[in-house]
């Protein structure tokens, strides 16, 4: 009985030590920097099939005031824990003013009453975090590429580049600022709005007041909340980690299609 | 299956069953439904519930969810299905991670990799997932042109009899299992597994994969129809996923007790021993 006993502990312990062993190997092939080179020929394929299906104006689903969700969930930073912010949001966001510079013809600062001036396009679109949720909502907002137009891209501009006020995650060198970018092809994208209202109010704190950017085909890290600045860039290496995104400088795809 | 027999010395008959492209395109399966399903957790710890309908998150009622909470000092892991729920301490809501109790989906060892990592997870997913359509289409190719499928794997009318089937499933049941002539084809319980796992389940795999995906959405809006929703294609995704599960621990354990040396080789080398009387 107790040989049996003590077969079985040794089968328990060895199957628990080549499972810690199999998780610890994993870990290793995880962390590898030529594996991670590897795994990375599957984000190219999956946006260049994307963008071969998709076309430029493929437009996003777009649902009714019926689907919208009780309540929207908001993630990430819901209250920017910084001075200029918290001023701005005192003011109610009358001093706030959205910076477009730049490889651009002519830079501008906008207002938030100016641009709830301008031609604005209205959307009942679903917001798809990363992790797996989903919430839908309606926004009201700026097509980007009008604004484009407006200030004048110079030829070698590639990206566009969304600044924002929330400071993500603490750091010494202050690489921990939100920050997002996309290519022309979304920039232009019909859908691709800077959003001031959403559900019929002014957009809310939490949501990324006075401005965020709906970029309706991609996942929601690449709906920059907070807007401060949009730049447009020839390429993405000289910004913070280089890869084009908060998210993106911690291991996130820059393409968020999937 | 080709026909030509080998090995007849000592009684037995060595059947060429697999041709190597079945053959290679099974283990390239084993190894990405493997990584797809640890990393496939992995992704679904970052937000362990499930939803039907087009949207879902945290206030919303989910059809399962895998919860910690707060139990005195001591954290209970607690999964909700439906209207019910279980107490599930130590493997899913809350789990060992480095000695103490963790809020965890799934355990670190059901995970790729095992600490929480949703990045990491979704390019092993996404990498094993692209290989596994490559795969998929070359091994649908070869089956369409080789025969291979109309030949192996679809049911004859006679086949799908309600007397035959009874008399299958009580072989099985039994574990006996055909032997010479009888061996040289799928029986039909086979084909039908078989057929519902490549023209049903993996498809579906497949299909409600990208219903997740927004750009994807915009490509085929179709598919968010045909599933109710990105959140019920989650949903359908996961329920498939462990349908699969549930296919490879049976098809396993089936390869284990109808003869695991035999299986195995005919799974490597293509040569299946139909034992006695393979020639009738």
């Amino acid at each position: 009985m107790s040989r049996i006993i003590t077969r079985r502990r040794f089968l328990i312990g060895a199957t628990m030590t080549a499972s810690a062993l199999g998780l610890a190997g994993c870990d290793a092939l995880v962390e590898n920097d030529r594996t991670k080179s590897v795994l990375k020929i599957a984000e190219g394929l999956s946006m260049k099939t994307q963008r071969f299906l998709l076309g430029d104006d493929a437009l996003a689903r777009e649902f009714t005031e019926a689907d919208i969700s009780p309540t929207f969930r908001a993630n990430g930073t819901s209250m920017p824990d910084n001075a200029r912010y918290i001023d701005w949001m005192n003011q109610r966001f009358s001093s706030w003013k959205l910076e477009v510079g730049g490889l651009v013809d002519k830079p501008m600062q906008l207002s938030l009453a100016e641009l709830k001036a301008l031609p604005a396009r209205t959307q009942i679109t679903r917001h798809d975090c990363v992790e797996g949720w989903s919430a839908i909502g309606k926004w009201t907002g700026v097509p980007l590429g009008a604004l484009l137009q407006a200030a004048g891209l110079k030829p070698e501009a590639r990206y566009i580049v969304f600044h924002c006020a929330d400071e993500y995650e603490k750091t010494l060198d202050g690489s921990g600022w939100y920050y997002e970018s996309i290519d022309l092809v979304d920039a232009f994208h019909p859908q691709t709005i800077l959003a001031h209202t959403m559900n019929g109010r002014d957009l809310e704190v939490a949501h990324g007041a006075p401005l965020r950017l709906r970029v309706e085909r991609q996942l929601g890290y690449k709906q920059a909340k907070y807007l401060t600045g949009i730049e447009a860039v020839a390429d993405l290496g000289q910004l913070y980690g280089g890869n084009g995104g908060f998210w993106e400088d911690r291991g996130y795809e820059w393409y968020a299609g999937i | 299956m080709a026909t030509t027999d080998a090995g007849m010395a000592s009684g037995r008959t060595l059947f060429y069953r697999h041709g190597l492209l079945v053959r290679l395109s099974h283990w390239v399966n084993v190894l990405c439904m493997t990584a797809l399903l640890y990393s496939g957790l992995q992704i679904f710890n970052a937000h362990p519930a499930l939803y039907w309908g087009q949207y879902g998150a945290d206030n919303d009622p989910s059809f399962i969810s895998m919860v910690a909470e707060q139990e005195g000092d001591a954290l209970k892991g607690v999964t909700h299905l439906g209207g019910l729920s279980f107490d599930t301490t130590g493997i899913l809501g809350v789990s060992n991670v480095d000695g103490e109790a963790a809020v965890r989906g799934f355990p670190n060892w059901l995970t790729l990799p095992s600490y929480q990592d949703l990045a990491s997870g979704r390019r092993w997913h996404f990498f094993f997932a692209w290989l596994f359509v490559i795969n998929g289409f070359i091994y649908l190719a070869y089956g369409f042109v080789s025969r291979h499928f109309r030949r192996d794997l679809l049911p004859a009318a006679e086949e799908l009899k309600p007397s035959h089937l009874g008399h299958e499933i009580v072989s099985h049941a039994r574990l006996r299992f055909p032997k010479g002539a009888e061996a040289r084809h799928y029986n039909t319980l086979q084909k039908l597994a078989y057929v519902a796992v490549i023209f049903v389940l993996l498809p579906l795999m497949i299909g409600t994969g990208l219903t997740m995906s927004p750009g994807f959405n915009a490509v085929a809006p179709w598919l968010l129809d045909l599933f109710g929703g990105r959140q019920s294609a989650r949903t359908l995704h996961f329920l498939t996923a462990f349908s699969l599960v549930a296919f490879v621990a049976v098809h396993v354990a089936m390869v284990l007790v109808s003869g695991v040396f035999n299986n195995l080789r005919s799974m490597v080398t293509g040569y299946y021993d139909i034992g006695q009387g393979g020639k009738s």
